[in-house]
């Protein structure tokens, strides 16, 4: 029995020898375990992208073992009592299937789409976190490239996936599409009826999607999700300055296993997120807007939130068509291609030359690791600023039909708010943002130089008020500090100097000792109560 | 155990001897790593303090949380009354006790995960050297000669014949992979003119005029649409109704005098006959993106597209009076025949979205 023990101890041991003899794995391992992650609130966007794959992945895989792409009629027979009888596509009479006499099928439709969701709005404002911070400078331009593209198969993505179940809306938005490719000039009529196999809608679009959606697409998100991870691994985080921490390290904490860990638990949490969402939220109720016929049309159809932008730039788009003779016959560029495709293809290219544009315009060829607050570059900042308005005022327009009918405003009031709002509301975002910026960045300065506000108002013998200033450090005879800005928050409060008790901690008693000294958050730490005399003001 | 090193690391130093402390060699092998454990602090110096237990009771807890939520997931799974009736029965609780349960459940692992690394792991600041920049040059250096020797080898500077026949005879491997995808794929837009003919085409209907009918394929007299009202029709042929002939459905509209009066002023020439009384026809599917305009306005006689909003005004061909639409919504020539509506020919003019080569016509 003893020795018995002694040996399953000894297992462990065992075999990572064993393992080791085989594929020498002890360096590489401790490599792995040994890297340094820094730690931000912000960096774990992008994992709230990942995660939501895993998700579409583990649900996508459930819903193909029922979903049947057939565009062949039949009449539906299932559960659900009011269309009972009614001739429909077997992926509509699949997907009502799914939803009604598959056990779980309708939770895990609503998982799939709400991850859906989740995933690209993860990758939008990872993709302004990583743009407002600078985080795409060399050497991570490819990464910032991969992330558009990313973005942009992940909006196809999306796109054929709602488009399968071959419902009213989807079906509406599958004849969009191909008014959007038929538009396009020269190949439109050919690359549109080669993609439906003849005329609209065909017979063979649903099946195509499918392959799409269940396969090459996801391969190719999956591939560059590999190459962005492999790039982030390779290159290192970027991270925020701060003590110690400087171009050419990382400071934070080793990946295993307290990064490991959090980063496991967050899974769990953003897995547990969609799960209420799906649970709690119906989404993409087929049922209710019933099988796609040519012929119908409810009011209120918009797209999945990531198309509405495209959705609103059609709406705003005035009735300009180019139309021509040549060699004696008639050609014309429909208004449907300006919005759709010119549009969409100006934006991501800007996107996607940003860094290289930067590099031209601050002649800035470096290497940087140090993350910029968004205050302190105030062109890129207010630059974003103008292209998330842009975007915005966009994705309204794509809802403008709704907005009018809830708040009783007239539709082509809204058209035209949105048309003007398009050309004015950008440049003002840039202007406003662009002052703030500078605001933000002469106040940093000010409570350097003179201290943060404490609110305390005296006056002086001889009659006048001011405001007491706590300096920073230590300070000369005007009450001046003399601390430089190193790109890092700057306190403007008492109690982030530790000037106020901190309350006490404990939901029904108290945890921690009271009056003990709290951990100052930023550098230079205001320590004893003697050195948090007031000193001098400023006017 | 408050450590904070001393001294800068030194690459490759000897592993700390046996019985040393064990965390000698992990600092020895993050060192080895780049790795400078500069910090490293027990969150509980002194062991099995009541915070300490406290904390551990509180990640016990998340976990039997979830081991509960997991089998309330399964009984709800297994149990509940999950098909469907229609009305409120606890069918329809189905699907948000699933999305609780499991979100339960996902929640308490996280959430103690979350406690265990913030709240027990020893807190620690480690600093990692980047190893920024480009290679070292003379690395650099190797490899390129390497890469050129590699061209040197082949040799196809010395000997231009390979130099001419490679890419002239590899381009035509490229059209190899692009012909079965292209000539599998590809579909003549012109066929049939499909792009310009519709199901309203006599030669659909063995040269005849075409019937109105309905969804359910009753054809359609004057009587059933009363005045200022429409009803949507499609062609009387076999699959006139279906998907088949998405370019089809229109919209039969039944005019009150006055207005009537109104359209037959305004006619253009391609519509000038295509009126039936106070009845006109106008193709159901947007010109702008070929959704069904059909949202009717009786009162301002607009027909409203809801997918971008294009307005056309019935009482002047149907022509765009707002939103991204230019072109009217062509007129089906009406007639009737034996007390039942007929197309008396296909649209004039294409139907639905424009496209590059599509045929002009005068409006």
């Amino acid at each position: 029995m003893k020795r018995r023990k002694a040996e399953l101890a000894a297992l462990p041991g065992r075999a990572a020898s064993e393992i080791d003899d085989r594929f020498q794995l002890a360096t590489p391992l401790r490599r792995l375990f040994n890297k340094v992650f820094p730690d931000h609130w912000s960096f774990m966007l992008g994992e709230v992208a990942l995660y939501s794959f895993i998700v579409l992945l583990l649900t996508g895989t459930f819903l193909a073992l029922f979903f049947d792409p057939s565009m062949t009629d039949v009449r539906y027979d299932g559960s659900y009592v009011p269309l009972r009888g009614i001739e429909m596509s077997r992926a509509y009479a699949s997907t009502m299937e799914l939803s009604f006499d598959v056990r779980g099928g309708l939770f895990m439709r609503q998982l799939h789409h709400w991850a859906a969701l989740l995933f690209m709005a993860a990758i939008v404002v990872h993709m302004l976190r990583v743009f407002f911070t600078g985080a795409f400078r060399k050497p991570r331009e490819t990464n910032w490239i991969i992330g558009i593209g990313l973005f942009l198969f992940g909006f196809l993505e999306g796109l054929f996936g709602y488009s399968l179940p071959d419902d009213a809306l989807s079906g509406t938005g599958l004849r969009v599409m191909n008014a959007i490719v038929l538009g396009i000039p020269v190949i439109g009529t050919w690359t549109a009826t080669s993609l439906f196999g003849g005329e609209f809608p065909g017979t063979v679009i649903i099946d195509r999607f499918y392959i799409l959606h269940v396969f090459l697409f996801p391969g190719l998100i999956l591939g560059l999700i590999s190459v962005h991870l492999g790039l982030l691994v390779k290159q290192k985080h970027t991270q925020w300055p701060g003590p110690g921490r400087t171009e050419h390290n990382v400071v934070g904490i080793r990946m295993f296993p307290g990064f490991a860990a959090k980063g496991g638990g967050f899974f769990m949490i953003v897995f547990a997120v969609i799960a209420l969402l799906a649970g709690l939220f119906q989404i993409n109720p087929i049922w209710l807007f019933g099988p796609y016929k040519a012929a119908v049309v409810a009011a209120a159809a918009q797209p999945d939130w990531y198309v509405m932008f495209l959705d609103g730039s059609t709406r705003l788009m005035p009735a300009w068509e180019l139309r021509w003779h040549m060699f004696g016959h008639p050609y014309m560029i429909p208004a449907l291609f300006w919005p759709t495709v010119v549009l969409p293809g100006i934006m991501f290219t800007l996107a996607g030359a940003w860094p290289q544009l930067e590099r031209r315009f601050t002649r800035d060829t470096r290497a940087h690791h140090l993350l910029q607050r968004p205050r302190d570059v105030p062109t890129r900042t207010a630059a974003g600023m103008m292209a998330v308005s842009f975007y915005l005022v966009l994705t309204i327009s794509g809802g403008n039909d709704v907005i009018a009918d809830k708040f009783r405003i007239s539709l082509n009031a809204m058209t035209w708010a949105g048309r003007i709002g398009l050309l004015v509301v950008p440049p003002l975002a840039y202007y406003l943002t662009h002052r703030i910026c500078l605001g933000l960045q002469q106040h940093d300065r000010e409570v350097l130089a003179h201290g943060v506000e404490t609110g305390i108002i005296k006056r002086d013998p001889d009659g006048r008020f001011f405001e007491v200033h706590q300096p920073l450090g230590a300070a000369d005879s005007h009450g001046h500090t003399a601390l430089p800005y190193v790109g890092t928050p700057v306190p403007k409060k008492m109690n982030r100097l530790g000037a106020l008790i901190p309350t006490v901690r404990g939901f029904f008693f108290p945890v921690e000792i009271v009056g003990r000294p709290p951990e100052a958050p930023v550098s230079p730490a205001v320590g004893a109560a003697e050195q948090r005399r007031e000193v001098g003001s400023s006017h | 155990m408050s450590t904070t090193a001393q001294s800068p690391a030194t690459a490759g130093a000897e592993v700390p001897a046996a019985g040393a402390d064990r965390f000698e060699l992990v600092r020895e092998g993050a060192r080895r790593d780049g790795v400078e454990i500069l910090h490293y602090e027990p969150r509980f110096p002194v062991p099995g303090t009541r915070r300490e237990r406290r904390i551990e009771r509180m990640i016990a807890l998340f976990f039997l949380f979830t081991g509960l939520a997991s089998v309330a997931f399964v009984v709800v799974y297994i149990w509940w009354p999950w098909q469907y009736k229609s009305g409120f029965h606890p069918d329809k609780l189905y699907t948000p006790l699933l999305g609780l349960t499991l979100a339960a459940a996902l929640a308490g692992i996280g959430f103690a995960i979350i406690t265990w690394a913030k709240k027990l792991l020893p807190h620690e600041i480690a600093v990692q050297d980047r190893h920024d920049g480009p290679s070292d040059a003379q690395e650099r250096e190797l490899t390129g000669a390497t890469m050129l020797n590699m061209v040197d080898e082949l040799g196809i500077k010395r000997r231009p014949l390979l130099k001419a026949v490679i890419p002239l005879s590899l381009a035509p491997v490229g059209l190899v992979a692009a012909a079965p995808l292209i000539g599998g794929l590809i579909s003549n837009p012109h066929k049939h003119n499909q792009l310009v003919t519709t199901g309203w085409n006599p030669a659909n209907n063995g040269g005849r005029p075409v019937g109105m009918v309905r969804e359910d394929y009753t054809p359609v007299r004057p009587d059933d649409v009363s005045i200022g009202g429409q009803i949507t029709v499609f062609p009387g042929i076999p699959g006139g109704t279906t998907n088949k002939h998405a370019d089809s459905p229109t919209l039969l509209i039944h005019l009150r005098d006055a207005d009537a009066a109104e359209l037959r002023r305004n006619l253009v020439p391609g519509n000038h006959d295509a009126m039936y009384g106070n009845f006109v026809a106008y193709s159901k599917i947007c010109t702008h993106a070929g959704c069904p305009a059909s949202l009717y306005e009786q009162q301002t006689n607009k027909l409203l597209c809801p997918c971008h909003q294009s307005q056309f005004n019935i009482l002047n061909n149907a022509r765009p009076v707002f939103g991204p639409a230019t072109r009217r919504l062509p007129m089906l020539p009406i007639t009737v025949e034996n007390g039942y509506f007929v197309a008396r020919s296909d649209y004039r003019v294409a139907i639905g979205p424009g496209f590059w080569e599509r045929p002009d016509e005068t409006t």
